[in-house]
């Protein structure tokens, strides 16, 4: 049988490779939002797997409202992503320093 | 047994689909190792029992989304030489962070605390169990108000991403102006002339 802990780890193993990958493409903006798309992946796999070991639907419900927001902030960022780079004609995040923040 | 080595297999597949995911080249082939990855996630997702959010993970994330990021990769031109700098300076830092990371989680996480003999896995659903008439049955009572706003998260994306698309390109308005259509004056369009309903005899060929 498969334990609770070790869907736990692979979440866990997801969401630190998401989290590297921000640290190592901080410059793309593309790779930068694919991991954040890793990282609620990760977490998606946590509930799902407590929602199953602990008979409650109520996980999968909120996987459910997970996926939603995280289909709607793909597809805004994706938009900002479009418009930035017409403006800018770049995608480096060190460059976007007209906030000079 | 036979459950034990899909998931192992699948969780490999997983660990090394994202690891690609954010080490790889090229964006397109990063896109289409985080679709890999979804594929096993939902794989993964079977094995919990959760049918219709594996099912759901594909259609929309390697349906929509993804298609969506691939599309924007190849549209932007972008030169990947200038993103890539930096990159094996910033690894031993990333992979610092994330070996940290997991062992925190993990002593947190671990058998010691979650194993089998903590939690004991729960036997599997018959065949007459159906996991979508389950999340439909709470979906739409217990949780209706979430569900509905939820809906409209999404409407105001459709609006938000259209009109960000849209503004810097188009410096004419388009469509009709409701405050130009209410001040023209008619007799500036239309001239009504009196004239005889016949025409004279004259001019009769």
């Amino acid at each position: 049988m498969i334990a609770l802990s070790d869907f736990l780890i692979l979440g866990a193993i997801m969401f630190c490779l998401g989290v590297a990958g921000i640290y190592i493409n901080r410059k793309n903006l593309i790779i930068l939002m694919m991991s954040l798309e890793l990282i609620l992946l990760a977490v998606n796999i946590n509930f799902v797997a407590f929602s199953h070991f602990l008979g409650d639907v109520a996980g999968q419900i909120f996987v459910f409202f997970i996926l939603t927001v995280a289909a709607a902030e793909a597809a805004i960022g994706l938009a900002i992503l479009v418009v930035l780079f017409r403006n800018r004609q770049t995608i480096n995040v060190a460059e976007l320093d007209s906030l000079k923040g | 047994m036979v459950e034990q080595l899909v998931f192992y297999a699948l969780s490999g597949i997983l660990v090394f689909a994202g690891s690609m995911v954010v080490t790889v080249r090229n964006p397109i082939h990063a896109a289409l190792f985080l679709v890999l990855a979804f594929f096993t996630t939902a794989g993964i997702w079977l094995l919990l029992d959760a049918e219709f959010l594996a099912m759901t993970l594909v259609l929309v994330y390697v349906g929509a989304v993804m298609v969506l990021f691939l599309f924007i990769i190849m549209m932007l031109d972008i030169n990947l030489v200038v993103l890539r700098e930096g990159f094996s300076r910033y690894l031993p830092v990333g992979i610092l962070i994330a070996v940290l990371l997991g062992l925190e989680i993990v002593m947190v996480l671990g058998p010691s605390q979650f194993g089998l003999d903590i939690v004991p896995a729960p036997a599997h659903h018959g065949p007459a169990y159906s996991n979508i008439e389950e999340l439909g049955g709470v979906l739409y009572t217990v949780y209706v108000y979430p569900f509905e706003i939820a809906a409209v998260i999404l409407l105001v994306a459709i609006v938000a991403a259209i009109a960000l698309s849209l503004s810097g390109r188009v410096k004419k308005r388009r469509g009709q102006r409701p405050e130009e259509q209410v001040v023209v004056n008619p007799r500036e369009r239309v001239r009504l002339v009196k004239m005889a309903a016949e025409r004279p005899d004259s001019e009769t060929p």
